[in-house]
């Protein structure tokens, strides 16, 4: 076997605690920078779910020709924002009102002329669906002569916006104060290994070892680490989610990649701790 | 192959360690340093092996200008030297065949080739039967033949030994003496700093004297002194 690796994996026989612990903090670091990733995930696939109702409603001045609507419609399905333009004709909105506000039946029942203006619906593309683009497309609706109001949510584009970036600054500023927690904890587990192996060290170096040659099993063993703090990572995660999802909600859990993400994140983190390490005490040792 | 010019050391805490000290040690020589303690044999010794910086002068090791010496080419530098000392600096946690194989290893050098290369300098120190034997079960000697092992396994041209005599009892040294001569017999320079000087009486090899960090004596230079190399 090649003496980096040997090296690297004695290390594990040599100090199993601080082997242990060090994978332990890593893994519990990423479990909860994993928890929150969960959160996000799941909140990314909600937040999803929200969006794909945000349309804007282009409601019409009573008595526009048809075929100025249909016209209409086809210009506004061809602004690069929008995924879809549908013409709501009065007639199809008392139908649709009667079909879903079943408790007003029988005042829709009875009305001698048709209150609900026709409207043209437009939904946007996905990536469009934020505060911007919405206010954007709705200043060009109103542009047309035609359209006598537009609405959309505008609160809840803005709020949906807000949420997003909030989540996102919380899960980024959350993982990276652990990942730095993580980065110390393998560092110190590192420098005690230098430390407790420095008569070694200045062994190697004696009989000609280059510096690169001294650190490399040092590395390995952090990465080992953290590659290892990784996957019990996402074993925690797995072990949340499942909880979560038997009593709590019906969840998503990360797709492969991410969870690969996660035990290459464990695996840098390693990597760069040890790294740090090992060199500030090697140019000391 | 070792040359000093006009060498000054000073310690960054301490005066100064080596005084204006020249000489010139040939390919194959033998030569003792010697001097009172704290003469400043051992800084001799590390500035060779560039353990320590020259604080100013000249320091040649075959081919090597140690004192414009790039910190990543000292490795460089120590492997074409072996290097000994009164404690040995064994790896306790291995075999003497694994502390010599280490030399080896970290050199890079060609995994098949590390057995059979190993077994040969432990048989010339005649530690072949030791070769699985652990630091701890070692005499003092032995503990010695193998960092000696160690140091001669990558083939050096010179071996530097700092006092390699001075934990052994006199037939232990004696011993070690001889290894050393039969070394050097085969075309290895040694340097071995020492205070015995019995041991340097009894072998016609030069002596290079320091006192107080000045090259005082240097019998390649100097009239031979009859009586003991120290005053
Ligand atoms: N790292 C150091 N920092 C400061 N002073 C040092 C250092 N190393 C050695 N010295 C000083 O340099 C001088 C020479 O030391 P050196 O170790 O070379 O002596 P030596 O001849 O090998 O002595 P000994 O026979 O006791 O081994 C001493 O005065 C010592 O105190
Ligand atoms: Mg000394």
């Amino acid at each position: 076997m090649n003496l980096t690796i040997r090296e690297a994996l004695l290390a594990f026989r040599r100090a199993p605690l601080l082997s242990a612990l060090s994978v332990t903090t890593i893994a519990f670091s990423l479990f909860v920078v994993g928890l929150f990733g969960l959160v996000a995930v799941n909140l990314q696939d909600a937040l999803r779910g929200v969006a794909e109702r945000v349309e804007i409603v282009a409601y019409l001045l009573p008595g526009t020709p048809i075929e100025s609507i249909t016209l209409a419609e086809k210009d506004i399905e061809a602004f690069p924002e929008v995924y879809s333009a549908v013409y709501v004709s009065e007639d199809s909105a008392l139908a649709r009102a009667r079909a879903e506000l079943v408790e007003f039946r029988d005042v829709l029942q009875e009305l001698e002329r048709n209150p609900l203006p026709a409207s043209i619906e437009v939904k946007l593309k996905p990536r469009f669906r934020d505060a911007e683009h919405v206010n954007d497309v709705a200043d060009r609706l109103r542009g047309f002569g035609f359209v006598d109001d537009v609405r959309f949510g505008r609160d809840w584009v803005e709020k949906l916006d807000r949420l997003r970036q909030i989540a996102a600054a919380v899960g980024l500023v959350v993982g990276a104060a652990f990942a730095v927690v993580a980065i110390i904890i393998i560092g110190t587990t590192i420098r005690m290994a230098v430390l407790q192996r420095s008569r070694e060290i200045a062994i190697m170096r004696l009989v000609g070892a280059t510096n690169g040659f001294i650190r490399r099993p040092f590395l390995l063993q952090g990465a080992i680490k953290g590659m290892l703090g990784g996957l019990v990572a996402v074993g925690l995660s797995y072990g949340a989610y499942t909880l979560i999802n038997r009593w709590l909600i019906q969840a998503a859990f990360f797709s492969t990649v991410q969870a690969l993400a996660i035990v290459g994140f464990g695996t840098l983190i390693g990597l760069f701790g040890s790294a740090a390490s090992v060199g500030r005490h090697l140019r000391r040792v | 192959m070792i040359k000093f010019t006009n060498v000054f050391k000073a310690f960054p805490k301490g005066g100064l360690a080596l005084k204006d000290v020249s000489f010139h040690i040939a390919k194959g020589e033998f030569v003792f340093l010697t001097g009172h303690s704290g003469a400043g044999k051992s800084t001799v010794l590390k500035l060779v092996y560039a353990e320590e910086p020259v604080t100013s002068g000249e320091v040649r090791v075959s081919g090597f200008n140690v004192a414009e010496l790039r910190p990543r080419d000292v490795p460089m530098l120590r492997r074409r030297l072996g290097i000994v000392f009164q404690d040995f600096r064994l790896l306790e946690d291995r075999p003497a065949e694994e502390n010599v194989a280490f030399a080896l290893e970290v050199t890079g050098a060609r995994r098949s080739s590390i057995p059979a290369r190993v077994m040969r300098v432990l048989t010339q120190v005649g530690l072949a039967a030791k070769a699985q034997a652990y630091p701890r079960e070692l005499s003092g000697g032995e503990q010695q033949r193998v960092a000696i092992a160690r140091a001669l396994v990558n083939e050096p041209s010179v071996l530097l030994a700092d006092e390699p005599t001075g934990n052994l009892d006199e037939r232990a040294t004696r011993g070690v003496f001889q290894l050393l001569r039969d070394i050097n017999a085969s075309g290895t320079a040694v340097v071995m700093a020492t205070h015995d000087l019995d041991l340097v009486r009894q072998a016609p090899y030069r002596v290079i004297e320091l006192q107080e960090g000045a090259l005082v004596y240097d019998s390649a230079v100097d009239e031979p002194r009859d009586q003991a190399a120290t005053p």
